[in-house]
């Protein structure tokens, strides 16, 4: 498990290593998640360690949100302000970011299948 | 005696990252309990009982984060992670790869688009606006763009939390009722719109719908950085 934890560590020291280099505008541990990535692909194996600590580590993922949502508290005069704004941007605009994702991408999928079809 | 141990509890790490843990699993136990309704979201309950304990307590929001950070600090490695269930279907991942690419591009713009739209049609000011540009992306880069943009980082935090509280929340219901019946278009639409909260509650529906969503939310980050600054400056927005 320690093994497991030290490679997730190593990947993103490398991802942060890389974008302070490159000053792309990125994060490090998404490039830490790609590199890992490629990494597996090219071992073609994932140790079982590995495995067991990133769905251990990944299914109690929401726990890792709440300290930094706690910061709310630091905002109570813009939120008595502007609540009807934040609350329109951030119910309304999620759902419709869900709604056209989800149809587009069904879309082009139903597209893709009926022209595969027509290829054969 | 009892005030002078609270003086000193109060300012340990140790309190408040105890706190943190036993107010999720709480959160957890009342969802589950509840029978998993989605109006009992662990993250939303979590949040709500630690501002009042923090309020009812008066601790200041830096001394509480001193204990918290522990906890904060395992969204690097738990981001990296991710690319274990986006290597288990890696297969799945690259069939689709033209509806990845179609659907990431709309969900980025359709994300920045529609928070700056509704909340400026609701009178919020620039900074609020700017704020809420990249609310669909994952906290960390979230509050990078915001800082390049004009926006308050912190506030962009808190903003990404909530939207990721709603998408969980809402989203799963929203899909059943569009007819979206496959899993990986589930995690796609989640995972771009909710970023690692939404991830966590697609991981619930299944792991394929998971790892589209993590694979969503990484892709998203990438995309949003890039088109933030370009979108802020032909729609004219200054702080």
């Amino acid at each position: 498990m320690i093994a497991a934890l030290a490679t997730l560590l190593i990947f993103q020291l490398i991802g942060e290593i890389a974008v302070q280099l490159s000053g792309l505008p990125v994060p490090g541990p998404v490039v830490g998640m790609l590199l890992l990535f490629l990494a597996l692909r090219w071992c073609e194996t994932l140790p079982d360690a590995l495995r067991t600590t990133a769905e251990t580590l990944l299914s109690h993922l929401s726990l890792l949100f709440i300290p930094a949502g706690v910061g709310i508290i630091q905002y109570g005069a813009r939120l008595t302000n502007e609540w009807l704004a934040l609350v329109a941007a951030m119910v309304l605009g999620t759902l419709t970011t869900v709604a056209v994702t989800a149809l587009i991408m069904q879309g082009v999928i139903h597209l893709q299948r009926r022209s595969n079809g027509i290829n054969k | 005696m009892l005030t002078d141990i609270w003086v000193y509890l109060a300012a340990s790490p140790l309190l408040w990252l105890t706190v943190t843990l036993a107010v999720y699993l709480a959160g957890r136990w009342l969802f589950q309990y509840s029978g998993g309704r989605a109006i009992f979201n662990p993250v939303a309950l979590a949040i709500i009982f630690l501002v009042l304990i923090l309020l009812l307590t008066g601790t200041p929001y830096p001394t509480y984060f001193k204990g918290a950070q522990f906890i904060h600090f395992l969204l690097g490695p738990a981001t990296v992670a991710l690319a274990i269930p986006l290597y288990l279907y890696w297969e799945r991942v690259r069939r689709l790869f033209l509806p990845i690419v179609v659907g990431l591009l709309t969900g980025s713009l359709t994300g920045m688009l529609s928070a700056i739209g509704f909340a400026w049609l609701l009178g919020g000011s620039p900074q609020t606006l700017l704020s809420l540009a990249p609310k669909s992306v994952t906290t960390p880069v979230a509050m990078g763009i915001a800082e390049k943009i004009g926006g308050l980082p912190s506030l962009t935090a808190v903003i990404v939390i909530l939207t990721g509280v709603v998408g969980a929340v809402a989203a799963p219901a929203l899909l059943n009722r569009l007819q979206i019946r496959d899993d990986a278009v589930k995690g796609m639409a989640i995972g771009v719109a909710a970023h690692g909260i939404g991830t966590a509650r697609a991981l619930q529906i299944s792991s394929l719908a998971g790892a589209f969503a993590g694979l969503a939310m990484g892709l998203n980050a990438l995309l949003t950085a890039l088109l933030a600054p370009l979108l802020v400056r032909l729609l004219h927005l200054t702080p």
